[in-house]
């Protein structure tokens, strides 16, 4: 039960990450793909605008995640980070080289630097969301077994299960930026940037859409489980993602406030699928959540502290997405010294 | 709850590589993460001190901090998760055993850096959308933010020199955990108020030594001096009370890990009388040779009697023994970098007190001196090498265990072929995040600052060379 519910929290945990840091990768591809320095400085513009000041609180959400998998199921932490350390190095220096390289380029004023630094972030914005994305294929496709770095260093992660991830990682996080900057633009009222992201957004989404297709046939072949799973306990889950996910689509244009939450569904309802196909199982086939799980004071220590930090925790996240929605208050008379 | 077989490195060269590695990442976020623990804790008294006063001079010294603090946290969040990855990376055989008797100071942690990271957000983004003195407010949860998580994470690192809360059963499981228990460990008090009062020092000798340059080649306007003076009158105000605590944790040392102790201090006999040994290299068996000896000298630190025993390494197996030179020269070394601080701060305080009686200008007014700027020039540097030092004594001093007593670094290691070139990996990343770091920093303390708050349409006006 305990450990059930520590899950469950790491799950929403992963969502979060998923549809918050996940969407600030996404605006570092499209940063990638602005165009030349002139006509893409305002798309430029929009994108550090708006990530700028919750990618660092967005990015928390990944350390949640690993610290809750480490304290509440340290032997499956140990066994993913030891078989899977390959794309997990590569996850953190482009974890790296993406904040670092932001944060400087905020600072700095001249083009090339802008330009290089700018380079640095967009790439690794696509690199880690890829390397994350063959870490869940090899773990969903069972092929990190319990133990230390027991599995295959090499092909439990470059296989057809963790390409579809991380392929399919890339482009959702795309989507879900471009439907967030889209809907950012209607707020501000930019339309012709608001066209080039919803034109963005739908590309993406359909691409998206078209890979989570071929992955039922990849799945099909080389994770029959996984695949199971999605067909049958968590088909529910599945319907609802790629309902949720057309509906986005066909919403872009006339309600892209409305696009926002429902290209969130769609991605947040795939993650609970795929965890919904494997449960109980954490490490395919034989370790189960109850094998994995840490003793149960742990799990309550843990568990109490984060509601009772969830207290703080949740208001103040509210207020920080809450001040940069509205306009700037009317300030003091120009001259004045702030007082 | 199944227990997790250990096993050794794939080569030699890979556990050295994971060393080196976990080390040189370690070593590197340790300096951002204390600029990250006290620089916002400057920025808000230049910022408070300038709503007060309205001294442009001030508020642009608080802007200019908060752009660096920017940049600096966001080096550091990043550096840091790296370390949370690395520890399941390199060392799965710790974490998949352990792992769950150190989750709770990191959970907390992590609570303790969200807030910072919001409430940061909120600090620097929303300048123009707040009012001064709310805007002032969002500031504080930063500080007490930065000061919990270094307090958590040392926690976790208290634990590793002092594991409690657990037992091992025959097969090697960890069973009954108490998370509370292990986290407040005996190490915990000493060790985190020791790293906190640290990271105070490090950011405020830091800043300090920028503007000591600035000051040096001539620029003594109330801004450059203004720059100096705060972050180093922290500094002067903290280092005293470390000094303490140092001695605390010496102590503390001495009687929780002797081993410990006897490589910091050079000691290879249990006796009374044991004197104390100033810098001198190990001459690998029985003592120190090189260095300076005061009769009696660490009995007296001890235990304030001369009468007092100090253990020595020959009571722990040769194997047992941590690298005796390394870990005393870094003793040493902190210590000496200390009494320097602390000398400059006795040095601050005179003249000030001299001025205030003699009736000179006002706080502003450093001691002008070229020997005392020159010598400020040199706190910042020293500040880091003492919190090197101080790092390389716990970590080095504990060797060759990962968790005292209970299980050495040989056996947390990953199996996994290939370490090496993960080290190599990392070491290219971190040349290029450091010198755009540095060049980053050099730039924003250059830059015109750009009016981002009504406000304050007074700031850029400012004349600032």
């Amino acid at each position: 039960m305990l450990a059930n519910l520590t899950l469950g929290v790491m799950w929403i945990g992963l969502t979060c990450y998923a549809l918050f840091g996940g969407a600030d990768f996404g605006a570092g591809l499209w940063d990638l793909l602005a165009g030349r320095s002139g006509p893409g400085a305002p798309r430029r513009a929009l994108i550090e605008h708006t990530i700028g000041p919750v990618w660092e609180a967005n990015h928390v959400w990944l350390i949640f995640v690993v610290v809750l998998l480490w304290a509440g199921f340290s032997p499956v932490f140990a066994a993913v980070m030891s078989t899977l350390y390959i794309p997990l190095t590569l996850t953190a220096l482009g974890i790296i080289a993406r904040g670092a390289a932001f944060a400087f380029r905020k600072a700095s004023t001249e083009l090339w630097q802008k330009r290089l630094f700018g380079a640095c972030f967009a790439l690794s914005s696509v690199l880690t969301p890829f390397f994350l994305g063959t870490v869940a294929g090899g773990v969903a496709s069972g092929r990190v077994p319990p133990g230390l770095a027991a599995g295959d260093l090499i092909t439990s992660w470059l296989n057809p299960t963790s390409l579809l991830g991380g392929v399919l990682a890339v482009l959702t996080c795309a989507h879900l930026a471009a439907v967030y900057l889209c809907a950012e633009t209607e707020r501000l009222g930019q339309p012709e940037l608001g066209a080039w992201f919803r034109s963005r957004a739908l590309i993406s989404g359909l691409a998206a859409g078209a890979v989570a297709l071929a992955g039922i046939a990849i799945l099909h072949a080389d994770a029959p489980r996984l695949f199971h799973g999605l067909t049958h306990r968590a088909l529910p889950l599945v319907v609802l993602s790629a309902c949720a996910g057309l509906a986005a689509l066909a919403l872009l244009r006339r309600g892209p406030g409305l696009a926002r939450p429902l290209a969130a569904l769609a991605v947040a309802a795939i993650l609970w699928a795929w965890g919904v196909a494997q449960y109980p199982a954490m490490l395919v086939p034989g370790v189960t959540v109850g094998d994995a799980a840490s003793t149960h004071p742990v799990l309550i220590a843990c568990l109490v502290s984060l509601a009772v930090g969830s207290l703080i925790l949740v208001p103040s996240l509210w207020w920080l997405y809450s001040v940069f929605q509205r306009e700037p208050e009317p300030a003091a008379a120009p001259g004045e010294p702030g007082r | 709850m199944f227990a997790v077989p250990l096993a050794h490195a794939a080569t030699e060269g890979d556990l050295s590589g994971a060393r080196a590695q976990m080390g040189f990442s370690l070593a590197w976020h340790i300096v951002v993460a204390c600029l990250g623990v006290g620089l916002p804790l400057l920025t808000l008294i230049a910022e408070w001190l300038g709503w007060r006063t309205g001294d442009p001079a001030l508020r642009i010294l608080a802007r200019r901090w908060a752009r660096g603090m920017g940049v600096l946290f966001a080096v550091g969040a990043v550096s840091g998760t790296i370390l949370s990855f690395e520890l399941g990376l390199l060392w799965p055989g710790l974490m998949g055993r352990y792992g769950q008797v150190i989750g709770l100071p990191f959970a907390l942690e992590g609570i303790a850096f969200f807030i910072e990271a919001i409430f940061l957000g909120v600090y620097l983004y929303a300048w123009d959308r707040l009012p001064p003195g709310k805007h002032l407010l969002t500031g504080v949860p930063i500080v007490i933010a930065g000061v919990a998580s270094a307090f958590f994470v040392v926690c976790a690192n208290a634990w590793m020199n002092q594991p409690r809360g657990f037992e091992l059963s025959r097969d090697g499981r960890v069973v009954s955990v108490d998370p509370w228990a292990a986290m407040f460990n005996p190490a915990a008090p000493p060790q985190t108020t020791h790293m906190i009062l640290a990271a105070l020092m490090v950011a405020a000798f830091l800043t300090a030594s920028v503007y000591a340059v600035a000051l040096l080649r001539g620029r003594r306007d109330r801004y450059h001096r203004a720059g100096f003076f705060i972050p180093f009158t922290v500094g002067a105000v903290v280092t005293p009370f470390q000094l303490v605590v140092g001695d605390w944790a010496a102590r503390f040392v001495a009687h929780y890990q002797p081993a410990k102790l006897a490589a910091m201090e050079g000691v290879y006999r249990t006796g009374d009388h044991v004197p104390l040994t100033v810098l001198g290299i190990s001459n690998g068996h029985s003592g120190l040779k090189y260095g300076l000896e005061i009769p009696s000298g660490l009995s007296l630190l001890i235990g304030y009697s001369p009468d007092t025993v100090v253990r020595g390494l020959s009571e722990v197996p040769r194997s047992r023994w941590p690298a005796v030179t390394g870990v005393h020269l870094a003793f040493d070394l902190m210590v000496g970098a200390g009494l320097f601080l602390l000398l400059m701060g006795g040095w601050l305080a005179l003249a000030w007190w001299l001025r205030r009686r003699t009736g000179a200008d006002g706080v502003l007014s450093v001691p002008g001196t070229r020997a005392f700027l020159t010598l400020a020039v040199l706190t910042g540097p020293a500040a880091v090498v003492a919190l090197e030092c101080g790092w390389v004594v716990t970590e080095l001093g504990r060797q060759p265990w990962v968790v005292q007593g209970v299980m050495t670094v040989r056996d947390a290691v990953n199996p996994a072929p290939g370490l090496l070139n993960g080290l190599w990996l990392v070491l290219v990343v971190y040349f290029g995040m450091t010198v755009a770091t540095v060049y980053v920093l050099r730039r924003l303390a250059r830059d015109q600052p750009v009016p981002i708050a009504p406000q304050e349409s007074d700031v850029p006006r400012y004349p600032v060379t």
